[in-house]
């Protein structure tokens, strides 16, 4: 039992959802949603709702606060323990400034995120560059603790501080044609020492259909742990898509381009045969080196203990899933 | 005595191999080849072998074991460039540390990452042929571990024995293989450069020597 932060910290609890069946407690959760709606009274209601999100996210003061109200999107706060932050911050895949993990934390202090402006070009009305100070205003700021998977077989849990995309999208107003959106982070090899390598075709460039993007779980975070993006984690914005893999949600964006075509994506011009446009968390389909079935929560599960199953889209199934209906997942990996 | 010797201005026999043949030169490099282990093995109690402290484990308990194949392969090559023959002794010892990080190895990849999931691991090397190469590679050790104390030298006979022996070339490389494979994701190929220049060395210096002109 040499395992466990909590008991390095000496705290020896056990963690809830180990004892409780997840049926049992997702359950219990959404009863208490239900007497958070109002069906119990307002007094019932406050106590019931503050329960249900009893999970306080403690800033680490570290960076600039950046605060976001609990949001109130449909799976946007989910109840797994949360990643701490210095495992966050220090375990990161951003291969402008390495490929080991412990590079970007390592290599991005040199990344200028101000100014920073983000050019919105295609098939958009009002194609225009936004500077990240109007972008931080553009929509009200909202807390979503999301689970991310990587498609390496980890994942974490991660309090990010931003709005959904579809408000940003909304006020560029996309053109008929406009079927897809493609994601370009910066490429500046003063910067990101790596972008010289010849691991991916840089600019990292990523893709997601428009419905996708459309989502409200689709989010423009600016921020984690209450406080603004360190750099190693994509400052000063980023997109993230909990029920894709990781590497779906690209980091420091420049460039949001609304196109006809699917994009040709990074991860599969590298390897077209590993990586699909889609990309969505799917224990049911391997990659072709590793099984997908399983993954390590990172700081949490203990060194001797078993992976844990990945969920279906990650555990946004009820969200998400209509968007793939009738889409062979197999086939549009 | 030696302080006497050296007081008095008399020429130091042997120099570097008489240090070498201290009595304190085993034991001293045993305590050395131990501190990997020992500070693994803190990290694991303490914590500090950062957010996923299985992978840390497993790949450096990988890296430690390629580090004392090179060891190992250079104690030949040394004896004969610098004359420090005293360096024999420490051979085995050497290879037996091998022996023992690629077994560690063997046991955090098992135990950590496949939890001793038989099916599991049937699956991962179906998946991931690296595992299969790496795997190999600590089959052929095994038979050098255990043919490793002086009984079985001369149950085997010295030219037997150097023959089965000639198996660590085939374990360099396919150690090579494995981690050049398990990097090949990534694209990520200095340190496989580093470790195959090594070996390559240690490895050509005894072709030449059999076969210069």
């Amino acid at each position: 039992m040499l395992y466990s932060k909590d008991r390095a910290q000496g705290f020896i609890h056990p963690i809830a959802s180990e004892i409780t069946p997840r049926e049992v407690y997702e359950q219990r959760r959404d009863f208490l949603k239900t007497l958070a709606a109002g069906s119990a009274g307002v007094a019932l209601a406050g106590w019931a709702a503050r329960d249900a999100h009893a999970q306080s996210v403690a800033r680490p003061n570290k960076l600039a606060a950046l605060p976001g109200a609990r949001s109130a999107v449909a799976g946007a706060v989910t109840m797994d323990k949360l990643t701490s932050y210095a495992d966050i911050t220090s375990y990161n895949n951003f291969y402008e400034f390495g490929t080991d993990k412990a590079d970007p934390a390592r290599n991005a202090g040199k990344l200028v995120t101000r100014p920073w402006t983000v050019a919105i070009e295609g098939e958009v009305k009002k194609p225009q560059t936004i500077g990240i100070e109007e972008l931080l205003k553009l929509a009200p700021m909202e807390e979503r603790i999301y689970r991310l998977r990587c498609v390496e077989g980890w994942s974490m849990v991660i309090p990010w501080v931003g709005y959904s995309l579809s408000e940003l999208i909304k006020r560029v107003e996309p053109t008929g044609n406009a079927k897809y959106v493609e994601f370009h982070t910066l490429a500046d090899p003063k910067q990101m020492p790596y972008v010289r390598s010849s691991v991916l075709d840089w600019p990292y460039v990523e893709g997601l259909r428009m419905d996708e993007a459309m989502h409200p779980l689709t989010l423009l975070a600016f921020g984690l742990y209450g406080e603004v993006l360190p750099n190693q984690n994509g400052a000063p914005m980023r997109l993230m898509v909990p029920w894709k893999y990781g590497f779906k949600s690209a980091k420091s964006i420049v460039k949001i381009r609304f196109v006809e075509q699917q994009p040709k994506t990074a991860w599969v011009k590298a390897a077209q045969q590993e990586y699909g446009f889609y990309s969505n968390v799917n224990p049911k389909v391997d990659h072709p080196r590793w099984s997908q079935a399983t993954e390590r929560r990172i700081g949490e599960d203990g060194l001797f203990q078993k992976k844990r199953p990945t969920q279906m889209f990650n555990g946004y199934e009820a969200q998400v899933g209509q968007l793939y209906a009738g889409l062979d997942l197999v086939k549009n990996y | 005595m030696a302080a006497a010797e050296f007081a008095r201005g008399a020429p130091r026999r042997g120099g570097v191999n008489s240090t070498l043949l201290r009595p304190a030169v085993k034991p001293l490099v045993f305590a050395a080849s131990l501190l990997p282990f020992a500070w693994l093995l803190y990290g694991a109690i303490a914590n500090t072998l950062g957010a996923n402290p299985a992978e840390a484990l497993i790949r450096s308990l990988g890296d430690w074991t390629l580090r004392f194949l090179c060891l190992t392969l250079a104690i030949t090559p040394l004896r004969h460039w610098t004359g420090w023959h005293a360096l024999a002794r420490l051979r085995r010892m050497l290879g037996l540390f091998t022996f023992f990080y690629a077994s560690l190895h063997l046991l955090a990849y098992g135990w950590l990452d496949m939890g001793f999931d038989v099916a599991d691991i049937a699956k991962d090397i179906a998946k991931r042929p690296f595992i299969l190469v790496g795997f190999s590679a600590f089959v052929l050790l095994l038979p050098l571990a255990a043919t490793s104390f002086n009984a079985a030298i001369r149950a085997l006979g010295a030219q037997r024995w150097q023959a089965l022996h000639r198996a660590v070339y085939a374990i360099a490389g396919l150690a090579i293989l494995h981690f050049f494979w398990m990097r090949s994701a990534k694209h990520n190929y200095a340190e496989v450069a580093v470790y195959a220049a090594i070996l390559a060395v240690l490895l050509g210096a005894r072709l030449w020597r059999r076969f210069r002109p």
